[in-house]
């Protein structure tokens, strides 16, 4: 039995056991869209195509599978660029099926055509312009095998209108076979045993630890190396949740906006052992400086990593669990005693004094997150956006399982955390989740709330209100000798009046003691319900 | 910095030469010259790519290319195991006066004529780029009205050479 192009894309959709979609139609993607009326699976309508790609970013990230986000041709598909980017940037497993023009017509400049392969060629893993309908189900197949193996990404596929209505005869292969695409998973016997020599020579050890750590599922052997060999952990950005933000041997996050203590380590550790981190430089800003003091051992599954940035002596490529697995059994308790005694006095010593009474106009951002933290329980999935309000929590929320904390990483897109927050709740409905906004961030997808309220998704909001783009002042003010412009947000709307617009509850707190019972009211049910504070703009990021 | 030639295998489809190229713009990677084209294999093309550079770019350029999956395979040639070729047209002034004079040129040069007129000549030369150089060089004295020439490419010496099937990326 022939069937429609459209109708084998859905199939294929069903085949990979999608369950969820997030999307915007419009001319090109037609064919699908009135193909999958017919298909269980669920499609949630954002309300701009940058949601519908941040959502299926979100979605992934709770799910560990791969989001899927399909839009039209032209501004649909160049609308998800800033999205595919971002899942770029922190190697989120995605596939984005845009519709095209109809395959005689590309090239012909006609109405919402954009050469959407071309655009994206610089964020996608890979990308594929389909040019025959038989073609579909291999290639949606190969997408989803491309976006969720090796080091993980976004794939597009673009499918003129025309292949979509052709018809075709349905076959789908169970395996995959591209010849210039073999992942290589098992990492060198030899040299893993070397790191774990490495690591019982050792006396200042440091493990810093990053997003591929997540994505490898690793955080069980992870948990049983650093227990073992008791070294000390940081965090990147992208890697908070691997291990707990409470465990007695993570010194929180490191880089430029990190903590004391975890820059210290690094400084001034004898070995820096980097798993699925790619020493960015907010992590690192002068990573070989590290390399002349510290022997390094980098484990990664890209082989592009290894020594693009910091000078490795030990390079491990391949997949972390698998690695950890094998490295686990060469090694015990290193002699790492005193070294980690000294960075928990460090850590102790430097940690942020927070006055809990505060004042009397502002809530202290940090001080809240911390109350959060402990009111919350460990399946609670935090979303962020990008700016001061990122790095409040990175360092302040305590993030208690690896997927708890999703932010956008590498590329930093404001606008991310709403819609991802969407895709999280999505993902897993049972969890609580809360977006942890500013009030510039918030502004840039608040049109999302229309997804929340069409499709019943529970999200939470908090917005840390300063009527400022805090980060940027702040770099204003440290950098640009406080001339401060552009950075001014005072005609804010009112937010909680906006989210009664949508019909969902809010409330506005302006000091730390209220700080609790407002909290609580806004855990109290599944509600999108948000909770707006007013923070105080000279309050430092760090 | 130095001249590095790399082999690139890759699958002979429509968008490959873009991302190849792209990604060297992306990277801020030098290409000294490209050439591509089909090899024994109709579904394999076969990218030459000189790179200027020291062995941290040509590291990074191998990497990043492998990662792109319609690259096959990466192999860096060295050019004491490699024979390298690149081809040039070169049309010069030539007059009853000049043009027995600039075919001894060609003829030391082992070169071809393809085209002459009243006032032209055009030679076809290939080898080295040191070679194409040095003819180019010789020519100016008679006035080169054109020059067209390929991108440099290389095979490896002996029994060596480069397949997609015989085993995976290196």
């Amino acid at each position: 039995m022939k069937i429609t192009g459209a109708q084998a894309i859905v199939k294929a959709l069903e085949h990979e056991n999608v369950d969820t979609i997030f999307g915007y139609p419009g001319a090109t993607i037609c064919p699908f869209y009135d193909a999958l009326i017919d298909s269980q699976i669920r499609h949630i309508l954002t309300r701009h195509e940058q949601g519908a790609a941040h959502a299926a970013n979100g979605y992934a990230r709770a799910s560990g599978r791969v989001g899927v986000c399909v839009v039209t041709s032209g501004p649909g598909a160049t609308n998800t660029i800033t999205g595919i980017a971002t899942a770029y940037m922190d190697s989120i497993p995605m596939v984005v099926i845009t519709g095209q023009v109809s395959s005689d017509l590309i090239g012909r400049d006609v109405f919402q055509e954009a050469d959407i392969t071309g655009a994206t060629a610089p964020f996608v893993k890979h990308s594929y312009l389909v040019k025959s309908a038989k073609d579909l189900p291999r290639i949606v197949k190969e997408a989803f095998y491309i976006a969720s193996t090796g080091r993980p990404g976004p794939v597009l596929i673009d499918i003129p209108v025309d292949i979509q209505n052709c018809e075709i005869k349905f076959e789908y292969k169970d395996n995959v076979d591209i010849r210039g695409y073999k992942p290589n998973l098992k990492g060198h016997s030899l040299q893993i045993k070397r790191v774990a020599d490495a690591i019982m020579k050792a006396k200042r050890p440091v493990i810093c630890a990053g997003g591929g750590m997540l994505r490898s599922d690793a955080t069980e052997e992870f948990l049983e190396l650093v227990e073992k060999c008791n070294i000390p952990v940081t965090p990147t950005l992208m890697g908070i949740g691997v291990l707990p933000s409470d465990h007695e041997l993570n010194l929180g996050m490191l880089g430029s906006h990190g903590v004391y203590a975890a820059n210290y380590a690094i400084n001034n550790a004898d070995l820096v052992i980097i798993l699925g981190a790619r020493v960015g430089d907010r992590a690192m800003s002068k990573p070989n400086q590290v390399a002349k003091k510290a022997k390094i051992v980098h484990i990664d599954i890209d082989p592009a990593e290894i020594g693009k940035n910091i000078e490795v002596s030990i390079p491990v490529v391949g997949d972390l669990k698998q690695i950890l697995k094998e490295l686990n059994t060469f090694v015990n308790k290193s002699e790492a005693n005193e070294w980690v005694e000294e960075l928990k006095r460090k850590k102790k010593e430097h940690s942020v004094k927070i006055n809990p009474k505060g004042t009397s106009d502002y809530v202290n951002p940090k001080y809240l997150l911390s109350i959060l933290a402990e009111m919350v329980d460990k399946d609670t999935i935090v979303t962020t956006e990008v700016g001061q309000n990122q790095i409040w929590a990175a360092n302040n929320f305590v993030a208690r399982r690896p997927g708890s904390f999703i932010t956008s990483g590498g590329m930093g897109t404001m606008g991310y955390g709403l819609p991802a927050a969407i895709g999280a709740k999505t993902a897993c409905p049972d969890s609580k989740v809360i977006c942890i906004s500013g009030d510039g961030s918030f502004q840039m997808s608040m049109q999302e709330l229309g997804t929340m309220k069409q499709n019943k998704i529970g999200v939470k909001v908090l917005i840390f209100n300063n009527y400022r783009l805090g980060m940027v002042r702040e770099l204003q003010k440290v950098r640009h000798c406080s001339r401060y412009t552009q950075v001014f947000l005072d005609e804010n709307p009112d937010f909680v009046g906006i989210f009664k617009a949508y019909g969902f509850e809010g409330q506005t707190i302006t000091n730390n003691k209220d700080i609790k019972k407002a909290l609580k009211k806004m855990l109290e049910d599944d509600k999108p319900y948000l909770l707006e504070c007013i923070v105080d703009p000279e309050e430092s990021t760090l | 910095m130095g001249k590095h030639t790399l082999s690139v295998l890759v699958e002979n489809q429509p968008g490959v030469l873009s991302r190849v190229a792209g990604l060297f713009s992306r990277r801020g990677f030098n290409i000294d010259s490209l050439a591509v084209g089909v090899t024994e294999d109709p579904e394999v093309s076969r990218i030459t790519i000189v790179v200027d550079g020291d062995e941290y770019v040509v590291e990074q350029v191998s990497k990043q290319l492998n990662k792109l999956i319609d690259v096959i395979k990466i192999k860096q040639l060295e050019s004491f195991d490699s024979v390298s070729r690149e081809l040039a047209l070169i049309k010069v002034n030539a007059d009853t006066a000049t043009r027995s004079e600039i075919i001894q040129v060609v003829g030391i040069f082992r070169a071809n004529i393809v085209d002459v007129s009243k006032n032209t000549l055009t030679i076809e030369i290939s080898g080295g780029t040191d070679k194409v150089a040095a003819l180019e060089d010789m020519l100016k004295q008679y006035g080169i009205k054109e020059i067209v020439r390929t991108g440099t490419i290389a095979i490896e010496r002996g029994n060596k050479y480069i397949k997609a099937k015989n085993n995976d990326k290196e």
